[in-house]
């Protein structure tokens, strides 16, 4: 068994749980103003490769990050574009997003490179003045800047979405763009805003995969996170701080599973493919209300924008 | 509105434009478009061997754009089809190496009807859960996708695996399982004809029977349906079932006609193709034909065209246009209708 409840053990988690809660507020965002988007995952995707190609061609981490987020906007515009203008389908036009960001990540990674370089990542914050401080310092000193940006960012969208003019039309417009529309609110301006700054997160996310978890771009690293963020936002009710509690919850039974390789829990031997798939069990569950009940915004999805 | 336009000439004009957008890509990148479109060609059609090569890779394509049709035809999406793929698949490759003393077509029936089998079960779930909580099929099919992905995983390192091979796979399907090879000399057997045969048998169901007239009733406009006497839910579950049935038989055709096995990370993404072969053949079981062709030549021709261009214009290219084709047709024509 030895001492698998440890303080690395929780600090792993906040490091697995950051591009999850990352993205996630970027599904909250997109989500809670009516567009579906499963295009978390290949922003994510197109995010991580972007940010590590610019930081490799400007050797700067936080440029890579710039341009990375600048990617993901851009796909955000893209799905915005299909969404709002050609009225397609939003989960249609998510899959494609997905697509496109595999197909064209590999492409170009392929034509150029034949091993990719290492690129100057973000460094971690060493925060010595924390160090003394119990619990506090052994999870929060020497952890990437994007560790507190997750942190913080649940906050700070709360207060936007609740707490503002701006958020409320956000909710309105998901709950029912007619009605939005007919008080007055541009609602097509709203979701093209909400859909952009989803992607830049899910793409923020993806910078932290490649430009401070490690430094490196490999081949569909986003692996399944955007989904997992979906699965998050979900769990989370569409709200940000239950966003945030579902995704550090999932990036601590991912970190368990690692911990756990060959051990066991309790004297029990638990295979990591449980572990691994308990996020996706719970939000089925969730989803289909068994244990209490996720229901999304109104109009999430619609394709009408109330005429 | 089943005009020529919309059936024929629409996802040619689609095609085309997307293949132009690719060349625009590898322009892009530095490799001279033509002759890597040349060799795409030779790679897909005229090279020595290419067209059952082509045919090989089309296949489990008009399974999966199969599968995604149904659902949609009526008016659900699935998303789950990947997983479908790899629970029938894993489940074919048991009964392939498990099951013993069968004469050959018995034995390939069975392992085909445990692929469906398993298929539909993981299709049924998503439906069962929309007809019955609402909970809305696209995010519970994209999750039991890595239920899948997850329990595969650990069934073929832990408790089916090879126990004379290093990586995890399943033992080898005993040869009374394999499907007979179609064309001599090439890998192309005669899961072919039974996706061929698939495509016909949904096509008249769809098209000639109440039951078929139901689920596109309630793709068209579940309410309705629901008012004119349809039992919508079941519908709902029972289109999810099929759908993941013809999924299950993707992958159960894949490992007895091609693998003899199962091994992990068994599908390139075969599932997220049946949405891109269900859409550019508008959802109709004999455009699926068409398209699935289109897209496995295209596959195959472009690892062709790798092999030959200079500088090598990587394969992904294929993705690429795939994504490119959806986002054209769900700009212009693709409405899903129903919840």
């Amino acid at each position: 068994m030895g001492e698998v409840f440890d303080i690395e053990l929780f600090r792993s988690a906040l490091r697995l749980a950051t591009p999850l809660a990352l993205a996630a507020m970027g599904g909250i965002l997109s989500e809670r103003s009516g567009v579906v988007n499963i295009g978390l995952e290949g922003q994510m995707l197109m995010g991580a490769f972007v940010g590590w190609a610019a930081a490799v061609a400007l050797g700067n981490g936080w440029l890579g990050v710039l341009c990375g987020v600048g990617a993901g906007a851009l796909l955000g515009f893209l799905h915005a574009l299909l969404t709002q203008r050609f009225r397609a389908d939003h989960v249609v036009s998510g899959m494609a997003v997905n697509l496109l960001s595999a197909g064209l990540t590999v492409f170009l990674l392929r034509r150029f490179l034949e091993k990719p370089p290492g690129a100057s990542g973000v460094p971690e914050w060493s925060l010595s003045w924390l160090q003394p401080i119990p619990i506090l310092g052994g999870l929060l000193a020497n952890q990437s800047p994007f560790v507190f940006l997750m942190l913080l960012l649940p906050f700070a969208l709360h207060g936007l979405l609740y707490h503002t003019v701006w958020g409320l039309r956000v909710r309105a417009v998901g709950e029912s763009a007619r009605k939005s529309r007919l008080a007055g609110i541009n609602v097509v301006a709203i979701r093209y805003r909400c859909v952009m700054y989803s992607g830049a997160l899910a793409a923020l996310a993806g910078t932290y995969l490649s430009l401070s978890q490690l430094n490196v771009f490999t081949e569909g690293m986003s692996a399944g996170k955007g989904f997992i963020a979906l699965a998050a936002v979900i769990f989370g009710r569409w709200t940000p701080l239950g966003a945030t509690a579902a995704a550090l919850g999932f990036g601590f039974l991912d970190a368990l599973q690692q911990r756990l390789q060959g051990e066991t829990l309790f004297g029990v031997r638990v295979p990591s493919e449980l572990l691994l798939s308990l996020p996706y069990l719970l939000t089925i569950i969730a989803l289909a209300g068994l244990v209490g009940r996720s229901i999304p915004p109104a109009d999430l999805g619609r394709q009408e924008v109330g005429e | 509105m089943k005009t020529p336009w919309r059936l024929v000439l629409l996802p040619v004009a689609v095609f085309v434009a997307a293949i132009a957008v690719a060349a625009v890509v590898i322009a892009l990148s530095g490799s001279p478009p033509l002759p890597a479109l040349v060799a795409w060609w030779e790679g897909a059609v005229s090279a020595p061997g290419a067209l059952p090569e082509s045919l090989l890779n089309a296949t489990p394509l008009l399974f999966t754009g199969l599968a995604v049709a149904v659902g949609l035809l009526a008016g659900q999406f699935n998303i789950g089809v990947e997983g479908q793929l790899l629970m029938g698949a894993l489940a074919s490759a048991w009964v392939g190496f498990a099951v013993s003393g069968l004469p050959a077509p018995l034995h390939v029936l069975l392992a085909l009807l445990a692929g469906a089998l398993v298929g539909a079960v993981w299709g049924w779930i998503p439906g069962i859960l929309k007809a019955w909580r609402g909970a809305h099929e696209v995010i519970t099919t994209i999750m039991m996708n890595y239920i899948a992905i997850y329990l595969t995983q650990y069934l073929v390192t832990r408790v089916w695996k090879d126990p004379n091979s290093m990586s995890p796979q399943t033992p080898e399907a005993l040869p009374s399982a394999w499907l007979p090879i179609l064309v001599e000399g090439t890998r192309l057997s005669i899961g072919l004809l039974i996706a061929l045969a698939a495509a016909l048998i949904l096509w008249y169901l769809l098209k000639r029977t109440v039951w078929g007239y139901e689920l596109r009733a309630v793709g068209a406009n579940a309410e309705a349906a629901q008012a004119a006497g349809v039992q919508v839910s079941r519908v709902i579950w029972g289109s999810m079932a099929l759908s993941g049935a013809i999924g299950g038989l993707a992958g159960a055709v894949e490992v007895l006609g091609v693998h003899h096995r199962y091994y992990d990370q068994f599908s390139p993404g075969y599932g997220f193709d049946g949405i891109a072969v269900a859409l550019l053949g508008n959802n109709h079981p004999l455009g699926a034909v068409l398209a699935a062709f289109v897209f496995g030549a295209m596959k195959n021709g472009a690892v062709y065209m790798q092999s030959v261009t200079v500088p090598a214009v990587p394969r992904e290219i294929t993705t690429v246009v795939q994504a490119v084709v959806i986002f054209f047709l769900a700009a212009m024509r693709f409405r899903r209708r129903g919840g």
